[in-house]
């Protein structure tokens, strides 16, 4: 049977989270996951004139992994180009974590979701193109978003 | 610090003691006919009267299991009936074997329950039809501590002649309990709910109620249960059940003035909610919600604080859904995810109470600074 337990890094960032908080004026904003569901991450970015993240913070509802893979991403993108940052993907997160039991992977899955949205966001509101991929992506989001709402009612 | 009595208990010394002779000296097989087995039986007896006599039940009325959940499948599958009736608010060992029984046809009526969690007597009245085999209603709940209206229940199956069992893991011991005043025919109750040690339990089928056994072979427990008995285990359930009954009364008495304590200070706590019934509620139960933050960050953070408690929250539970329970008393999911269960038991002081309730505010305003909600 697989690990249930969180590894020290993931229980070292829940309990001391980095970068929680909200950015006023911010680049870009991502906001993933549903309350119903019991996982949701805003994400903040600031965006310098060299498309570098400056500053980035998230809030989040939901359980230890959830906040941790939300502490690690804001750590990972932190200084990054927009380029370099579009290349976390969810492994990376888990590795970063030093692991995250599997029944909490989505987690990881989500943070990222939430970085690619936030990301979106800031394109849209320069005006620059949004790659394919990612409005693919962000037009699933939005039907899932959708079908929960549908299903509970709207938060 | 463990608040956590709700899911076990640790074994109290004097049933470590009771339990020491028979491992090595009084070890036999209690159906040898020679004196190894002989003490064994005698010992069994002994256990069993002794069980027996803490719910008003004659000895032979009392079948060991090894689990609350073995007596509770033995129940739903050993009972035949078209139709049972169970309530919205069950152990999943009651929940699962209902909802397996529903594939096999058999037909599963489930009453609800109010906000306090309570079922309503007159449903189950309305619910039971000539199919009505078997009626099995919790008689409080693992969760929110509501202590369900059995006696009544009881009353109203006996007047349609239905089988009635009620699983009494949460209360046998704590609360008083009839079985011949509240009518009860079948009842659950566990050993290591009550100090005693795991793999041990009881059933108690009255006489005269015709039940299949789940487990068939030697014949062990007047047929009912084949199984070398577990006699360790059974005699420690014993003396556990000697020693909460000699305490109910005075222990429960401390239990609720802890457990008081710790529900009005809670509820100083903004946005928290009491879940349960606030009057009829089991002496050490005190569960909780609080708006915007999620139930597994609650625990996970009062554990490093060294205090173990638990949640019905759905990222705690390996289903990720919410606990059926309190999405039964009306909660939305939203709002059963940020549940909180503390349970209390004969090894908590004051002074582990007043610790927690030091620790828990600021845990929760932590936790709501992180959270995009409730600013």
């Amino acid at each position: 049977m697989e690990n249930n337990f969180y590894t020290e890094k993931v229980i070292e960032h829940f309990q001391n989270p980095h970068n929680y908080g909200k950015i006023d004026n911010a680049s870009g904003t991502g906001k993933v996951g549903n309350v119903v569901c019991g996982d949701v991450m805003y994400l903040y970015i600031k965006v310098n004139k060299d498309e570098v993240i400056e500053y980035i913070k998230f809030e989040t509802y939901g359980c230890a992994a959830a906040i941790a893979t939300s502490s690690i991403v804001t750590d990972l993108v932190k200084g990054k180009t927009i380029k370099e940052a579009l290349k976390i993907d969810s492994k990376k997160v888990v590795e970063s974590l030093g692991g995250l039991p599997i029944i909490k992977t989505h987690c990881s899955l989500l943070a990222v979701d939430a970085l690619v949205e936030a990301i979106r966001d800031y394109l849209e509101k320069k005006k620059k193109e949004v790659p394919k991929e990612i409005e693919k992506k962000h037009e699933i989001l939005k039907k899932q978003r959708e079908e929960i709402e549908q299903r509970y009612g709207s938060q | 610090m463990y608040l956590d009595y709700a899911a076990t208990t640790p074994v109290d010394k004097q049933v470590v003691e009771a339990m020491a002779p028979f491992w090595f000296e009084n070890f036999g097989n209690t159906m040898s006919l020679h004196y190894f087995g002989r003490e064994a039986k005698k010992a069994l007896e002994k256990a069993r009267e002794e069980i027996a006599g803490a719910i008003g039940a004659k000895p032979e009325e009392i079948i060991f299991t090894s689990s609350a959940t073995e007596s509770n499948n033995t129940v739903l599958r050993g009972i035949k009936a078209k139709h049972i009736i169970i309530s919205s608010i069950e152990h999943a060992c009651i929940k699962e074997t209902a909802e397996w029984l529903e594939g096999q046809g058999v037909k599963i009526t489930r009453v609800p329950v109010d906000k306090f969690g309570r079922v309503n007597p007159e449903d189950v009245e309305k619910a039971i039809t000539k199919d009505t085999g078997l009626v099995s209603i919790i008689h409080a709940s693992n969760e929110i501590g509501t202590i369900e209206p059995i006696g009544e229940i009881g009353k109203i199956c006996r007047t349609h002649n239905v089988l009635f069992h009620t699983d009494a893991a949460q209360t046998f011991g704590k609360i008083s309990i009839d079985v011949k005043k509240m009518n009860i025919d079948l009842l659950t109750a566990s050993s290591h709910k009550i100090y005693g040690p795991k793999g041990a339990a009881l059933l108690f089928v009255k006489q005269g109620v015709k039940i299949n056994p789940f487990l068939r072979g030697g014949g062990q427990e007047f047929g009912l249960r084949s199984s070398t008995v577990n006699l360790p285990a059974i005699v420690g359930f014993a003396k556990a059940t000697r020693i909460a009954k000699e305490e109910m009364e005075k222990e429960a008495a401390r239990q609720i003035k802890l457990r008081d304590k710790i529900i009005e200070e809670v509820l100083k706590i903004k946005e928290s909610y009491l879940t349960g019934d606030p009057k009829n509620r089991l002496p050490n139960n005190a569960s909780f919600y609080f708006s915007f933050i999620e139930g597994e960050s609650i625990i996970l953070q009062l554990d490093l604080a060294g205090i173990a408690t638990s949640t019905g929250s759905a990222c705690s539970s390996l289903k990720l859904e919410p606990s059926h329970v309190l999405l039964a008393t009306g909660l939305k999911p939203e709002q059963a995810h940020g549940s909180l269960r503390v349970s209390l038991g004969r090894f908590t002081s004051e002074e582990e109470i007043d610790y927690f309730l030091s620790v828990l505010p600021g845990i929760i305003e932590k936790l709501r600074k992180i959270s995009p909600y409730g600013k």
